[in-house]
C-alpha cells in the first residue's frame, strides 16, 4: 500500500511537471490589420519567383510571451507589407514573396531546439531568426551552426554571439548586457553610489546580466552587497527582499523581465523600500507600467531609443524610422504600444530581407552578407555595424535612460543623472 | 538575520502558505468524497481571479478583439466569479467525471490533467499570456510591526483563509449535508445504505472545491498577479501541502501542510539560498513520502480505519 502511493504520487508529480511544460493550444493569430485587404496594386514589373523563406522561432507562450509576442506581430506586419508591394526582388531580378514560418517554443529551450530543426531541417528556410529569450537563443545556436544556417537572435545574452570563433553563424540585435550596465555605472558614478544590492532571474539572461554587474562595478569601486536570485515564475520576492533590506543598499539593481519584474517591483514598494531602483532592458514594454502602476513611478532602466522617440532630436538618424514603426505597429495591431522587444524582431526580420535582397535564399552567401555587409543599417535598437569581430554592431551609444513618469517614459539626458535631493 | 527580518519572513510564508492551504483543501475534499485527486484545482483559482479581474475592471480579451468594461463592485465581482467558478466545477464533474466514474482512480487522475490543459488553454484564448492585476481590496498604507511590513492585502489573505477554515469546518460538523459528505468518505457504501445521495454529495464536493479554489485565487490575485499559467504553480504546491502532512484525506493536514510550506519555502529563499527554494519544498514531500506515505497526522486512511 506504502509503495503504491509512494509511486502514485510520484507518478502524478511526473505528469504534473510534464503537464506545466506542454505546451497550451496555440495562441490566437492577431488581429488582421485593419487596412481593408487590398488586392496587390500595381503588378510589379518582374516576375513573380518562389517565396523566401524566413523561419522565425519565438516565445509566443510562457513567462518571455511579452516579448515574443510583439516580435511576432512585428514580422508578421513587416510580411504583411512586403506581400502587399509584391515581396523583394531577389538578385534574380525576379520579385519573391517573402514566407514567414513562425514557431512558438513556450519560453522553453527544448522546444526552441525542436522548432528550430523543424525549420532548418524539414521547411529549409535560408534564414532562422530567434528566439525571445537567452536560454531558448543559446539552445538553437548548435542546430543552425550544424546545418550551416545563418541565426539571428532577439535575446540579450552575450554568450550567444561568443566567443565569435565558435559562433560564425550566429548574430543578434538587442544590446548586449554589458552596454547596459555601463550606463546603469554611469548614472550610480553620477550619483556617488559605491554600495548597491542586485537581485536578478535565475536564468541565462539574469546570469549574463549580473556576470556584466559584477565585473564592471567591481572595477569601478562598488561594492555589491547582495546577489539574490529567483527562478523564472516566482511571484514571491519578499524573502529575497527582506535580506536587501537588512543590508542597506544605496540603489537596488534588478535583472528581470515584466513577468516578474513587475511584481517584485509592486513589493519592493509595499515592504517600505526606498533606495532608487535601477532595472535592465528587461521591461521595456507598457505591461510593466500597466501592471506594477504607481509602483513603476521612479524606476529607472538603460534602452533603446524606441521609447522617447519622440523626445529625440530631430537630427537623430533613427528617428524617422522609429516613428514609422511606431505609427505602423499602432496600426497592425489594434493600437498596442510599441516596445523594445518588437523592435529587435523588426531589426532582425529587416536585415535578413536586405541579405536575401542582396544575395538571395543561399545560406552561407547571406551569413557573409550579414559579417560584411551590415553596415550602418538604420534600426530600432540602434545603429548596425556587424563585422567578423562583432556580431551585435551596437553599443552604449545605441541606449538611452529613461525614467517612469506618470505612467510613460520620460528621457533622462546624461546631465540629469545627478539626483537633485 | 535580524529578528525584525525573521518575522517579516515569517509573516510572507504565512501569508502564500494560507493559499496553499486553501488550494490543498480542495484537494482533500474532492478526495476524501470521490476519490479522485482532481489536479485541475489550481485552474480554478486562476479562472476564479481572471473572472474577478474581468468583472471589475476594464479588461482587453480574446487578443485585444474586443474591451469589456463592466466595472462591478469588488464584492459582487468577487461573489459572481466565485459562483461562476462553482459552476464550471459543477460542470467538471457532470460531464467528465461522472461519465469516467467506472474507470479506475488513475484514469480519473488522468483525465483531470486533461481538465487542467484544456481549462489553462480556455483561459489563453481568453485572456492570452498577459498577467492582471486585480486592485487591493483595501486603500491604504501598509501595517508596520516592528521592523516588519504587514500589507492590508496580507492581512485579507490571511483573514479570508481563516474564515473559510472556521466557516468550512462548521459546515462539516454541524450541518447535515456536512455530515452526509463525511459520511460519504468514511465509506461510500455505507452512506448508500444510510440513503445519502453519492452522487450528488460527489458533485457537492466538486461545487464546493471550486469555490475555495476560486476564492484562494482571487485574494491572492492583488500580490502576485494572475495569468493564465499562475495556477499551475499554485496547484502543485498545493498538492504537495495536501499529501505532507494530511496524507490527502485530511483536512486539518492540509492546513497545516500548506502554512508550513509557505513558511518553511520562504525561510529557505532568506535563510539558505533563493535559488533553492522550490527544491527544498520537494525534498520535504519526497523525505515524508519516503518515511510515511500517509502523511504524518494520519496512520492510515480512513477507509482502513473503517476496516473496509
Amino acid at each position: 500500500m506504502q509503495r503504491q502511493i509512494l509511486a502514485l504520487t510520484l507518478f502524478v508529480i511526473a505528469i504534473l511537471v510534464l503537464a506545466a511544460c506542454a505546451a497550451p493550444v496555440a495562441a490566437p493569430a492577431p488581429a488582421p490589420a485593419p487596412t481593408t485587404a487590398a488586392q496587390p496594386t500595381a503588378a510589379p514589373q518582374a516576375a513573380a519567383g518562389e517565396p523566401y523563406k524566413i523561419g522565425f522561432v519565438t516565445s509566443i507562450t510562457g513567462p518571455a510571451s511579452s516579448l515574443g509576442i510583439p516580435e511576432r506581430d512585428t514580422a508578421l506586419m513587416i510580411q504583411d507589407q512586403v506581400n502587399k508591394a509584391g515581396g523583394i526582388k531577389g538578385p534574380d531580378g525576379n520579385m519573391h514573396p517573402i514566407e514567414l514560418i513562425v514557431e512558438d517554443d513556450a519560453s522553453d529551450a527544448s522546444k526552441a531546439t525542436l522548432a528550430a530543426k523543424k525549420l532548418v531541417e524539414q521547411d529549409n528556410v535560408a534564414v532562422l531568426i530567434g528566439s525571445s529569450g537567452s536560454p531558448a537563443s543559446l539552445a538553437m545556436i548548435e542546430t543552425a551552426t550544424k546545418n550551416s544556417t545563418p541565426m539571428i537572435s532577439m535575446a540579450s545574452a552575450s554568450q550567444i554571439v561568443n566567443p565569435i570563433a565558435e559562433r560564425k553563424w550566429i548574430f543578434k540585435t538587442p544590446q548586449a548586457n554589458q552596454p547596459v550596465t555601463a550606463v546603469q555605472l554611469d548614472w550610480l558614478k553620477a550619483n556617488g553610489i559605491t554600495k548597491v544590492a542586485s537581485i536578478g532571474v535565475n536564468n541565462a539572461f539574469g546570469k549574463d546580466s549580473r556576470d556584466a554587474m559584477n565585473e564592471q562595478f567591481k572595477a569601478a569601486g562598488i561594492e555589491v552587497l547582495a546577489d539574490e536570485v529567483f527562478q523564472p515564475g516566482d511571484k514571491d520576492f519578499t524573502a529575497q527582499l527582506t535580506k536587501i533590506k537588512g543590508l542597506n543598499p544605496q540603489a537596488v539593481i534588478v535583472h528581470a523581465t515584466p513577468g516578474e519584474g513587475a511584481p517584485l517591483t509592486v513589493q519592493y514598494h509595499t515592504l517600505g523600500m526606498t533606495a532608487p531602483l535601477l532595472h535592465n532592458h528587461g521591461i521595456g514594454n507598457k505591461d510593466f507600467i500597466n501592471l506594477a502602476q504607481d509602483s513603476a513611478e521612479g524606476v529607472m532602466f538603460p534602452i533603446g531609443k524606441l521609447l522617447v522617440a519622440n523626445s529625440l532630436p530631430d537630427s537623430d538618424p533613427q528617428k524617422a524610422v522609429l516613428l514609422k514603426y511606431i505609427a505602423d505597429y499602432g496600426a497592425f495591431t489594434n493600437g498596442k504600444a510599441p516596445s523594445s522587444f518588437g523592435g529587435h524582431g523588426w531589426d532582425a526580420v529587416e536585415i535578413a530581407l536586405a541579405g536575401l535582397e542582396s544575395v538571395g535564399p543561399d545560406r552561407a552567401k547571406l551569413r557573409d552578407y550579414f559579417e560584411n555587409n551590415v553596415r550602418n543599417f538604420v534600426g530600432i535598437s540602434g545603429i548596425f555595424n556587424w563585422s567578423p569581430t562583432d556580431h551585435v554592431g551596437i553599443g552604449k551609444e545605441s541606449l538611452v535612460l529613461v525614467k517612469i513618469k506618470d505612467g510613460t517614459w520620460a528621457f533622462v539626458a546624461p546631465d540629469q543623472y545627478k539626483m537633485t535631493q | 538575520m535580524t529578528p525584525d527580518q525573521l518575522f517579516q519572513l515569517f509573516i510572507a510564508g504565512l501569508t502564500i502558505g494560507s493559499i496553499y492551504a486553501l488550494i490543498a483543501l480542495g484537494f482533500v475534499v474532492i478526495h476524501n468524497v470521490t476519490g479522485v485527486i482532481n489536479l485541475a484545482q489550481g485552474e480554478f483559482a486562476m479562472l476564479g481571479a481572471l473572472i474577478a479581474i474581468t468583472l471589475t475592471s476594464e479588461t482587453p480579451l480574446f487578443n485585444r478583439a474586443f474591451t469589456v468594461s463592466w466595472n462591478l463592485p469588488l464584492v459582487v465581482g468577487i461573489v459572481l466569479a466565485t459562483l461562476l467558478v462553482m459552476g464550471v466545477g459543477a460542470l467538471v464533474y457532470l460531464i467528465v467525471i461522472r461519465a469516467a466514474r467506472t474507470d479506475s482512480v488513475i484514469i480519473q487522475i488522468i483525465i483531470t490533467i486533461g481538465i487542467a490543459i484544456a481549462l489553462r488553454g480556455i483561459a489563453l484564448i481568453i485572456w492570452g499570456t498577459d498577467p492582471y492585476r486585480l486592485p487591493e481590496f483595501s486603500e491604504g498604507p501598509p501595517i508596520h510591526i516592528g521592523g516588519a511590513v504587514l500589507t492590508r492585502q496580507d492581512l485579507w489573505v490571511i483573514g479570508s483563509a481563516l474564515a473559510l477554515f472556521i466557516l468550512l469546518y462548521l459546515f462539516f460538523q454541524r450541518t447535515f449535508i456536512g455530515a452526509s459528505l463525511r459520511a460519504c468518505s468514511v465509506n461510500r457504501t455505507a452512506a448508500r445504505l444510510m440513503g445519502i445521495n453519492v452522487p450528488h454529495m460527489m458533485l457537492l464536493a466538486f461545487v464546493l472545491s471550486a469555490g475555495i479554489g476560486a476564492l484562494a485565487g482571487i485574494v491572492i490575485a492583488p500580490k502576485t498577479f494572475m495569468g493564465y499559467d499562475t495556477g499551475t504553480y499554485l496547484g502543485l504546491k498545493g498538492f504537495v501541502a495536501a499529501i505532507v502532512i494530511g496524507g490527502l484525506s485530511d483536512e486539518r493536514g492540509a492546513i497545516i501542510g500548506g502554512l508550513l510550506l509557505g513558511i518553511l519555502e520562504i525561510l529557505a529563499a532568506g535563510l539558505i539560498s533563493s535559488g533553492y527554494k522550490d527544491a527544498i519544498a520537494f525534498l520535504v514531500l519526497v523525505v515524508v513520502l519516503l518515511v510515511q506515505t500517509t502523511g504524518i497526522l494520519r496512520r492510515g486512511t480512513r477507509r482502513e480505519a473503517a476496516g473496509v
